[in-house]
């Protein structure tokens, strides 16, 4: 595995796309027929439909109570009992689900804030500093990438149990700050956004490299940082298996593992039905706020690597 | 392993070419290699060991069980289990339905984004991303709900246009875990494939129209072989990510009797571990799935760079 087997990604860092883009589209949006305007576009919404729809049953199922979700069309809206159902959400167990939301906002957070700051410095590191064994030790980064992370699921929780740190939160926050993907984005970025110009002269002046990262190359990496902060936020709030398997006290549940246990006592009682899809709206909010603010951070971020 | 090879690298001091030295390099390195090998390595060696352990009962099952080395034995029997061999070809059938569904229709769906008649290009982008923001626990939730007749607008459509389908029997279960897949990652790639297609040069594109290259043509014979890069690196996660498949099928087992507690090797190796106390087996089949996944990986990525050279 060396450091070729994914495609170059140094030049794959974003580009100045309306530049490129520009042009070409004041020369040729003259032609096409209003035919294929109409099934391009058609095909479009066609597509986006298929995407946003599901969401939109989301939202609408959440303003029903229990008898109108069985009872009346899903897109017609029946008593509005959005906030009832939300405060049947907050209500049960005594506020658990709020629990659950703050757990996730706790794992997620960390892991974006700590865990890609040690991505970063290790991405910084492998692009600015000559060191012996450097493949080796990328290639050992790459091939963390390559392995699924269900498959590392269970072996870590084989070793937690006999340290005997199963259902702790330090079974959770301690995976979640190993992020090899986020060290190879964090490579490109080094490498697209720090120039070796500007360190070089920090160092005659006398900043040592320790103190150049932290007041130079980390500031020109701030969008690579956020970036990847948000991705692993994403991929920590997303998380199932993990926790799932880690943690058995209910209070240390995310909010992703709490709601499939409201699913599945919804299945002998329908009354919970409504609490899951409110439940479940409740947790996609701060998400979709984030990708929707970010929205120039995780386009950038999928330029980079070109993939998750 | 990571240690190891760490500590043998040993980062000296003045072997840099621009003058920074590697004792620098090795503060910067050591907190992301000290989480990796407890997170990864240590996990992975300690599952290898034990799966060459077995929990052993004498004779009569009575008394304590002791713990025996039996090397191979748990990858034997993990292999040769009926369900755990059904659950492999289950998930190899659900990526053969799955890779060109998903790949294909980001495809078309990028091309059409990219060609000159389309408008509305930033709304159609963070429309079709819009279910990528939806946890996969959700995303299964919402889906399951929509396949659950009595609830879901979409069977009751159906069912008015004369058509009883069940998504959730044994044989509809599948595609309806992979309709899930597709609704989740399309989009992403979609962002991909787009952003490679923004980047190929104006230049031949114009010269395609000049030499009176229509629009499907330029897509198919041009723009198409051009982001065949990023459509392998698409490829090869996308690959990684079904081999994970466990949140969906696990959500949707809630559902419906369909899909057993065996259903893919991960419920399977889930199972084994929490449901037989099986560790020994469950930690075997875990080094299944993880060399499964090098292996198809390594392939794939030989495949590809062999593709971008040629």
């Amino acid at each position: 595995m060396s450091t070729n087997t994914l495609p170059a990604a140094p030049n794959k860092a974003p580009k100045p796309m309306a530049k490129i883009r520009a042009p070409r589209e004041t020369t040729t949006a003259r032609q096409g027929s209003f035919g294929s305007k109409l099934t391009v576009n058609g095909l479009l919404v066609l597509g986006s439909l298929y995407m946003v729809v599901p969401v939109l049953w989301l939202l609408f199922a959440s303003t029903k109570n229990a008898a109108d979700l069985y009872g009346t069309s899903a897109y017609a809206l029946g008593n509005f009992a959005l906030f009832e159902n939300i405060a049947a959400v907050a209500a049960q167990d005594g506020g658990l689900f709020f629990r659950w939301m703050g757990n996730s906002v706790l794992y997620a957070g960390f892991g974006a804030v700590v865990g890609s700051l040690i991505s970063v410095m290790a991405g910084y590191a492998f692009d600015k500093f000559q060191f012996r064994g450097k493949d080796s030790l990328f290639g050992f980064v790459l091939v963390g990438v390559l392995i699924p992370n269900t498959a590392t699921v269970l072996p870590m929780y084989l070793l937690a149990s006999v340290v005997g740190m199963t259902n702790t939160i330090w079974a959770i926050l301690i995976p979640v700050l190993c992020n090899p993907f986020g060290v190879y984005l964090a490579r490109v970025y080094a490498s697209s956004y720090v120039p070796m110009e500007t360190l070089e002269a920090a160092r005659v002046d006398g900043a040592g490299p320790i103190r150049s990262f932290f007041s130079l190359g980390l500031p020109m990496m701030m969008p690579g940082y956020i970036t990847i902060a948000l991705f692993q936020f994403v991929g920590v709030w997303n998380n199932f298996m993990l926790p799932l398997v880690m943690l058995q006290d209910q209070q240390l549940l995310p909010v992703s593992v709490g709601i499939s246990i409201w699913q599945g006592y919804a299945v002998p009682q329908p009354e919970f039905v409504p609490m899951v899809i409110t439940g479940s709206l409740l947790s996609i909010i701060p998400l979709l706020l984030a990708f929707i603010l970010l929205q120039r951070f995780w386009k950038s971020g999928l330029t980079a690597g070109a993939v998750k | 392993m990571a240690a190891q090879a760490f500590t043998s690298a040993r980062l000296r001091k003045g072997s840099a070419a621009s003058g920074t030295g590697g004792k620098t390099a090795a503060l910067f390195l050591v907190p992301f290699f000290a989480v990796f090998a407890i997170a990864m390595v240590a996990p992975v060696i300690y599952s290898i060991v034990l799966s060459f352990y077995a929990q052993q009962k004498s004779g009569l099952g009575f008394g304590e069980a002791k713990t025996a080395f039996v090397g191979f034995e748990n990858y034997l029997q993990v292999l040769q289990s009926e369900s755990f061999v059904s659950g492999i070809a289950r998930l190899g059938l659900y990526c053969l339905i799955y890779i060109p569904t998903m790949v294909g229709g980001a495809v078309v769906f990028a091309l059409l984004l990219d060609a000159t008649v389309a408008r509305a290009r930033k709304l159609f982008q963070l429309l079709v991303f819009l279910p990528h923001a939806v946890p996969g626990v959700i995303a299964a939730l919402i889906w399951a709900y929509l396949y659950t007749p009595g609830i879901s607008p979409l069977v009751q459509v159906l069912q008015g246009g004369g058509m009883q389908i069940n998504f959730l029997d044994a044989h509809m279960v599948l595609p309806a875990i992979v309709n899930i897949g597709v609704w989740e990652w399309t989009g992403y790639n979609v962002i991909i494939l787009f952003t490679a297609l923004q980047a190929v040069p104006r230049e031949i594109l114009e010269a395609a129209r000049v030499d009176g290259a229509g629009e499907i043509r330029t897509a198919l014979a041009i723009k198409f072989p051009l982001i065949l890069p990023a459509l392998s690196v698409i490829m090869l996660f996308t690959i990684i990510g079904t081999l994970q498949l466990f949140t969906e099928p696990s959500i949707i087992a809630k559902a419906t009797p369909s899909i057993t507690s065996t259903w893919v090797p991960n419920l399977w190796a889930y199972d084994a571990a929490f449901i037989r106390h099986n560790l020994n087996q469950a930690a075997a089949a875990s080094i299944i799935i993880a060399g499964l996944a090098a292996i198809l990986s390594l392939v794939v990525t030989r495949l590809s760079s062999r593709m971008n050279k040629s």
